[in-house]
């Protein structure tokens, strides 16, 4: 692994389960970090409650785990109060668009400079395998045993519409685009949202009879195109991966900092 | 590049075997099937001098277990230190 430096090696080999995704986004994020070149002392990285939120604890970075969904906020504390550190969110689909779902879009309505990382894989895996907002009509849970009636939220259209400055989409599959796009999302001045499809083989997987982490994988091939690509035009049906928005707006932190200062009178 | 210098095992893979929990996405995914699970179930390079160094086996790998080392690349930054 040649981005050592920025992990914790004392905690490998890591708690995921074989085949799991996270550890692919969690492969992507060093690299990107790495080849960005920035100081790891000035990341921070804070999350939630569930399987994805167990990255913090493997990056050699500043690192605290909270409340489930509240990662965003205990962010927005940080950021505020050290605007110079990179503040980077990972997420599950469960912790940003269920119990966290609130402070997501404020945060995204905020344009305040953080990356939130959304690592899709459709259920809550470590509770045992519940259905998420992610799941999608029709999957099967352990608590939807006859399947869910449940519609999903489209993660980049909700983002999208919050306000969020960047907003992306790509799949564990695609290994190099997710570095590339996690890299733009760091460099991005303002409040960045990138959606991972990250399988899950042991509890979404089994489940939904998708099949083993090859398999899930050939599926993010097989059923993603990139955005306006002949592909997708081709297959309407297909999901689209790309950057959706990239546009620059006041960012939250200089703003604030500015009413600082007209309050003083400066 | 004459073949004969690509079949010497241009690249070498270093799998850390505590941290591989045999998945099996590097064995599906390589271009050249340059790797297989052990009798233990672990990722092992069976075909090194085959690799083409495409590395997607590193960078898709869960585990974050794999590494490949172009040895060529290794040996002239050796040189560069001299």
């Amino acid at each position: 692994m040649p981005a050592r430096d920025y992990i914790r090696e004392r905690f490998f080999p890591h708690m995921w389960c074989p085949g799991c995704g996270h550890g692919i986004v969690l492969n992507a994020l060093l690299r990107a970090v790495e080849a960005l070149g920035l100081d790891k002392k000035n990341f921070v990285m804070v999350s939630g409650i569930g399987c994805s939120a167990r990255i913090s604890g493997y990056v050699d970075f500043h690192s605290m785990h909270t409340l489930h969904g509240r990662a965003l906020a205990f962010a927005t504390g940080i950021k505020i109060s050290k605007p110079e550190l990179n503040v980077i969110v990972p997420m599950g689909d469960g912790d940003a668009m269920a119990i966290g779902g609130n402070h997501f879009i404020h945060a995204a309505r905020r344009n305040i400079e953080m990356t939130a990382i959304v690592m899709n894989n459709r259920i809550y895996g470590m509770t045992g395998g519940q259905f998420s907002p992610l799941s999608g009509y029709g999957t099967m849970g352990t608590t939807a045993p006859y399947g869910n009636i449940d519609h999903g939220f489209n993660t980049v259209d909700l983002a999208s519409s919050a306000g969020a400055t960047f907003v992306a989409r790509t799949t564990t599959y695609h290994a190099r685009e997710l570095a590339d796009f996690i890299g733009q999302a760091i460099s991005h001045p303002g409040f960045s949202v990138l959606e991972v499809l990250s399988q899950c083989p042991t509890q979404f997987g089994r489940r939904n009879k998708a099949g083993d982490a090859p398999e899930m994988l050939e599926s993010y091939r097989t059923g993603t195109a990139r955005i306006d690509s002949k592909k997708k035009r081709e297959n309407p049906d297909l999901i689209e991966r790309g950057i959706f928005v990239q546009k620059e707006l006041p960012e939250y932190c200089r703003e604030y900092e500015r009413i600082i200062s007209k309050a003083r009178g400066e | 590049m004459k073949n004969s210098e690509t079949k010497t095992a241009a690249r070498e893979h270093h799998i850390e075997r505590a941290w591989c929990k045999g998945c099996g996405i590097c064995v599906h995914f390589c271009p050249k099937q340059v790797h297989k699970l052990d009798e233990e179930g672990k990722a092992c390079a069976v075909r090194p001098e085959d690799c083409i160094g495409c590395r997607l086996c590193e960078l898709r790998c869960p585990d974050l277990a794999i590494e490949v080392i172009d040895r060529q690349a290794a040996d002239r930054q050796g040189k560069d230190h001299e």
